[in-house]
């Protein structure tokens, strides 16, 4: 990789420099210099127990990091709450199907519509108020293949339509940047299969980091791809150079390997 | 995507199940009004109030549960704190009962503020714990000063007083509508916070906080507010309370008070609109005509808990929105 023109620094929007967790001396993630492209599609990968959700959870905020730190948009989120980093346009999503069981699909979303009113600490108001972003919603469900399923709440969908309501929720943010985890997992062929297009519609004007273990979806989907092997990156690159890596074919048939299984 | 859609269309009643919950909702509250209207004449007065003390308490600590997911074990500190202040501003100031009252509630809810901060910060099991070592806190400090809250004897014949110094309240009757009002406005209260935006966010942090931060919502400043409302609705009731029962003593402070509003709760039916009222209305009851079994009532109380738990465990509410599918 081309490092240190000037063109590469602009176009990185989330990087990483020496980052670094430890649990009680055990180093899940070891030194770990990432840096995801604007615009791109961009996959972790690795093993299991390569430290790809540690990794996640330390860019999410959702666990602080031993050492290192942590760029987005030139700015050090290393010390931000996950709330915080959220409001700067960088959005996750979860392994566990992450939707508000008891509400209808249509308030999920609006719960994240409503975050464009700021804060909502209005108790006062009725609910009324919130009727104007309905359409919206509404809108967005359309886009995931979910409008009839507006009214039902949201633990009655099957698995699939709950990462589809996910992913609608979190394009309702209109997240600058979005991390997925492992939005494939447990899923069948068929909905991994829409899935995939969904990831590829929404990607377009925004960068996507993701952590996958199917590695066909990996193929398929993802402009860079790094694996992690022991907490450290063992290779980069498009997925025909990662592929035919010794290194990574070695730690993915040395560890048992990861693909595929769920 | 849009082949999904295709499959399942049939008949989906889009927004219309908002819109009959609502109206359901609203003839419910108008049914409770006209129930509370013909109430003092057709049962005894004192005890109506009683059932609409607790049942506001027990809509307090639901909207605390129900509605923001936080199990606090502490709920007495508010009762009892509001019903002390209440009961020594009326007694020893000359406050009118309004004011009392009124004063009562904000206590509490500058109580609730505090112990909420400190407990907020802890999820689950955690949470619950610092709830109930805080108020067991307080319970010892109303035990250790006497001077104000009369120790073992609590605060006594406290007057009822005149309700903007006009109204006199020692009449049952005239106490009752005050009451019945103060209950209405209560329920309302708590209807339209769990119906509001902030209501959505708080729903929304109790089925799946970590989705909600990820949002970008600051959920401990949510988590602090609606338990200082719940706070500020149980110090509502206790406040009340005290001016009914012109008494203010050590059990409105104590833990098991803390756990009656919990059975209650259950017992009516957790995270609906109305549970509490219903199961406050069998809990006080119970208490009521069964007085004669002695301690018995506690394990009578027991039993229904366990049943409840074990047979219907959405509560009585709970059951009855289940059969005609709609929430209530």
């Amino acid at each position: 990789m081309p490092l240190g023109s000037s063109d590469v620094t602009t176009d990185i929007i989330l990087s990483t420099s020496g980052l670094t967790k430890e649990f009680g001396g055990f180093r899940a993630v070891n030194g770990v210099d990432l840096n995801v492209k604007r615009g791109t599609i961009h996959a972790l990968i690795g093993p299991n127990g390569a430290g790809k959700t540690t990794c996640f959870n330390l860019l999410t905020k959702f666990l602080p990091p031993t050492k290192g730190a942590i760029v987005y948009n030139g700015q050090d989120i290393t010390r931000e709450q996950p709330a915080e980093i959220a409001r700067k346009g960088l959005v996750r999503s979860f392994q566990i199907s992450a939707v508000f069981p008891q509400l209808s699909a249509k308030t999920n979303v609006r719960i994240a519509l409503q975050r464009k009113r700021g804060d909502s600490f209005d108790f006062w108001r009725p609910e009324k108020v919130l009727r104007e972003l309905d359409e919206e919603a509404l809108h967005l469900l359309d886009a995931v293949g979910l409008s009839a399923f507006a009214a039902l709440t949201a633990g009655e969908l099957s698995y699939g339509r709950k990462r589809a309501l996910e992913i609608a929720t979190t394009l309702a943010l209109d997240p600058e940047m979005m991390l997925l985890d492992e939005p494939m997992a447990g899923m069948g062929r068929e909905d991994v299969e829409r899935v995939e297009a969904l990831i590829r519609k929404v990607s377009k004007n925004r960068t996507i980091l993701m952590v996958e273990h199917n590695l066909s979806v990996v193929a398929s989907l993802s402009d860079h791809i790094t694996v992690l092997a022991r907490g450290q990156i063992l290779a980069e690159g498009d997925y025909a150079t990662v592929s035919k890596d010794p290194r990574v074919i070695e730690a993915y048939i040395g560890s048992g390997g990861g693909h595929g299984h769920h | 995507m849009a082949d999904i859609a295709s499959d399942e269309t049939s008949g989906i009643p889009v927004a219309k199940t908002d819109r009959s919950a609502d109206q359901l909702h609203r003839n419910v509250l108008i049914g409770l009004a006209l129930l509370l209207a013909i109430a003092p004449f057709v049962a005894y007065p004192v005890f109506v109030m009683k059932v609409l003390c607790f049942a506001l308490f027990a809509l307090a600590f639901n909207l605390l549960l129900g509605y923001g997911g936080l199990l606090s074990f502490g709920h007495a500190a508010y009762f009892g704190m509001a019903s002390y202040v209440s009961a020594y501003t009326a007694k020893n100031w000359g406050l009118t009962p309004e004011f009392a009252i009124l004063s009562g509630t904000a206590i509490a809810a500058a109580l609730g503020l505090v112990f909420g901060a400190l407990a907020i910060r802890r999820q689950g099991i955690y949470f619950t714990m610092i709830t109930l070592a805080l108020a067991q806190m307080l319970f010892f400090f109303c035990l250790q000063t006497p001077r104000f809250t009369g120790g073992e004897d609590g605060i006594q014949a406290v007057p009822r007083g005149r309700l903007f110094g006009l109204i006199d309240l020692a009449d049952d009757r005239a106490l009752y509508w005050l009451v019945a009002a103060i209950f209405m406005a209560g329920l309302l209260a708590m209807y339209r916070i769990i119906h509001s935006p902030f209501g959505e966010v708080c729903k929304a942090i109790r089925d799946n906080e970590p989705r909600a931060i990820s949002l970008g919502y600051r959920v401990n400043r949510y988590k602090l507010t609606v338990f200082v409302l719940s706070a500020a609705l149980a110090g509502l009731a206790g406040a009340t309370k005290a001016i009914v029962f012109q008494l203010a003593s050590l059990t409105d402070v104590h833990w098991s008070m803390s756990g009656e509003v919990v059975l209650m709760t259950l017992v009516g039916g957790l995270g609906t609109v109305f549970g509490p009222i219903a199961g406050a209305l069998v809990i006080v009851a119970m208490q009521n005509y069964l007085a004669s079994l002695g301690a018995w009532v506690t394990v009578v109380q027991g039993v229904v808990f366990v049943i409840c738990v074990l047979a219907f465990r959405e509560g009585i509410v709970g059951v009855v929105a289940k059969a005609i599918k709609k929430p209530l």
